[in-house]
């Protein structure tokens, strides 16, 4: 059972999901990190953002890849609007209004879907779904090669957008220390705007990358979004290296426990993890406190 | 005492319907109402009064509803005795889990997270596990009777439920009078310095998460022997944790009356709109995630709260400050 022919592709395959994961939890961390909430519409937003990705390739023929740079930008303004009117003037300010707002939203657009689509389960074929290389001691699917790439793309994206630009500078300004910037002449209201609309476009890209070989229906983001939380946590909420490393990490546990428990109980293997260090570290591997 | 009698008013007015009402469809519409308004003020125990929302109180409502099927299909156990050691389980299970968290101090953001985590570890398990039936579900056999636990007429589960939620509401209002409601204010009102003041923290929180725990299983259990159906979707799902914190923050959290008024009102939308648009599936969900988020909007203090509060800024008197309000100045 143990052999390195099984064991070595698992890890490997476990490192390729968890380079979608880290999307996911990406746009999870840099929301907490900036507004200090986690935001509970993440996993609706990927359902509708999956969904996006499923339409356009039926009714525009838009293969996933180039449809991402029509829907990465679609899912900032729909993020920049959800914060900016509705969330923002909702929660009056209140951490725990913000909460039950992300929460209501999530309800909201889950249902809408599955009022819309029903629970169908819908998959797009593209020619490349099934396609592998041969990386000499295992094979490799190539749209997962492409999300791990893109992934770290998206990550080193973010990385420059923060540290070299005036929004960036701005957005760290804002996660640092709200009253001050503000003091300083940056809109909070609109920086907490465009961190909400970056995170929900992490969202849109994770979606593109996925639907290629996932499938979609009104539930699929609630997966996705529990082990992002797990992620978010384990790696320290608002911790963007801490989300990919504990991304890398959740995905080959979950490849892992996968093999050894089966498919359902493999979640569960994620789930301990989650609650293990949310009881025992809450401020995460990386983070500095809670 | 004195203080007791708005509940005893409004439990006699609510024990008479079912002599007016005779429909069938009314009287379970009211009996699921006030269901949810049980699982509801179990929730604003804890979320209400003592500020830390779960978002995941299916957990107490599923191992309530669980507890009592299985004692007494796979057991042969009474139903009452059942039912009685469904509360019993929950609350159990609240305080390992207050435990847990409290002293880890997880509040707000995590609290929250880590209920809802809970929730689905749990459905999940319950969607494997043999004992619970797996996929499939447990089935509590049809055997009327008041020893079964099993009524013929809708009226008698009716007034059932309408004791469980008598009980809710006298044990609300005897919290909100008491010493540990007075402190369970002070934590949801700022918990440091409520701590520099003298207040156990965690043992206040984790008695208000027992009694939370057991309120709202007690509505998981009256689920079980009301629809004799219970499955992992169903016990574990967020249909419930929604209502749950739904109905006190519609109706006023942290008010004794806030769960029983927005049960009445959330079910009555969610039924509305199945008579206007058909009954399609999610379609009441999403009014209620709307209706939740325009509440906190435009009533952050829910129906009763904004009433009080209206009344208290009319009359002149030194207004308390909330959460809400504290916000609203600071930002």
């Amino acid at each position: 059972m143990l052999s390195s022919a099984i064991l070595i592709p698992a890890v490997l395959n476990g490192l390729l999901i968890g380079a979608i994961y880290a999307l996911v939890a990406l746009g999870l961390t840099l929301i907490y990190g900036v507004l200090h909430i986690i935001n509970f519409a993440h996993g609706a937003l990927l359902s509708a953002a999956l969904f996006a990705a499923f339409f356009s390739f039926r009714l525009l023929g838009l293969d996933p890849y180039v449809a991402v740079f029509l829907l990465a930008p679609m899912f900032f303004v729909i993020g920049y609007t959800l914060q900016r009117f509705i969330i923002g003037p909702a929660s009056h300010g209140d951490d725990r209004n913000m909460l039950l707002v992300t929460l209501g939203i999530a309800v909201v657009v889950e249902n809408a879907l599955l009022y819309a689509f029903r629970a169908d389960t819908r998959t797009i074929d593209v020619p490349y779904a099934f396609q592998t290389i041969d990386v000499g001691w295992t094979f490799l699917a190539i749209p997962r090669m492409v999300g791990f790439v893109a992934a770290f793309a998206v990550a080193l994206t973010l990385w420059l957008l923060m540290t070299f630009t005036d929004v960036g500078r701005a957005i760290r300004a804002v996660a640092k220390e709200k009253l001050g910037a503000e003091l300083a002449g940056i809109d909070v209201g609109h920086i907490y705007a465009v961190t909400f609309g970056l995170g929900t476009a992490c969202v849109a890209i994770a979606a593109c990358l996925l639907i290629p070989t996932y499938y979609v229906n009104p539930h699929v983001g609630d997966a996705f979004v529990l082990v992002a939380f797990t992620i978010v946590v384990l790696g320290g909420m608002g911790s963007v290296p801490g989300a990919l490393i504990g991304a890398l990490l959740v995905g080959v546990v979950e490849s892992l426990s996968g093999l050894f428990l089966g498919e359902s109980l493999g979640q569960i293997g994620i789930f301990l993890i989650f609650i293990a260090v949310l009881l025992v570290r809450p401020s995460g591997l990386f983070g500095a406190r809670a | 005492m004195k203080s007791l009698i708005p509940i005893a008013v409004v439990l006699a007015i609510l024990a008479a319907v079912p002599f007016v009402v005779h429909s069938n469809v009314m009287l379970n519409f009211l009996v699921v109402a006030l269901m949810i308004a049980l699982a509801g003020q179990g929730w604003n125990i804890l979320g209400g009064y003592g500020g830390q929302y779960s978002f995941g109180h299916a957990v107490f409502f599923g191992t309530g509803a669980y507890v009592t099927a299985i004692l007494q299909m796979r057991y042969g156990i009474n139903a009452w005795v059942g039912f009685a050691a469904g509360v019993a389980a929950a609350a159990a299970l609240g305080a390992a889990l207050g435990a847990l968290t409290f002293r880890s101090g997880l509040r707000g953001s995590y609290f929250a997270l880590v209920t809802l985590a809970f929730a689905e570890v749990l459905r999940i398990i319950a969607s494997v596990a043999p004992i619970t039936g797996a996929g499939v579900g447990t089935l509590i056999k049809l055997d009327l009777g008041i020893r079964t636990f099993q009524f013929q007429s809708r009226a008698a589960f009716y007034w059932v439920i309408l004791a469980l939620v008598g009980v809710s509401l006298v044990t609300a209002q005897l919290i909100e009078r008491s010493r540990f409601g007075v402190w369970l204010v002070a934590v949801r009102e700022n918990e440091d310095a409520a701590k520099a003041l003298g207040v156990d923290a965690n043992k206040v929180k984790l008695a208000a998460m027992v009694i939370s725990a057991a309120i709202t299983a007690a509505a998981g259990c009256f689920y079980a022997q009301y629809f004799l159906f219970v499955d992992s979707g169903i016990a574990y799902g967020t249909w419930i944790s929604v209502q749950a914190l739904l109905t006190p923050i519609i109706g006023g959290v942290g008010t004794v009356f806030g769960p029983l008024l927005g049960a009445l009102i959330v079910k009555s939308l969610g039924e509305g709109a199945k008579l206007v648009a058909g009954d399609a599936p999610g379609l009441d969900l999403i009014i209620y995630g709307a209706v939740l988020v325009l509440v906190i909007w435009f009533a952050p203090r829910g129906l009763i709260g904004g009433l009080a509060h209206a009344r208290r800024l009319l009359t002149r008197h030194d207004v308390p400050a909330t959460p809400s309000t504290q916000e609203a100045r600071r930002g």
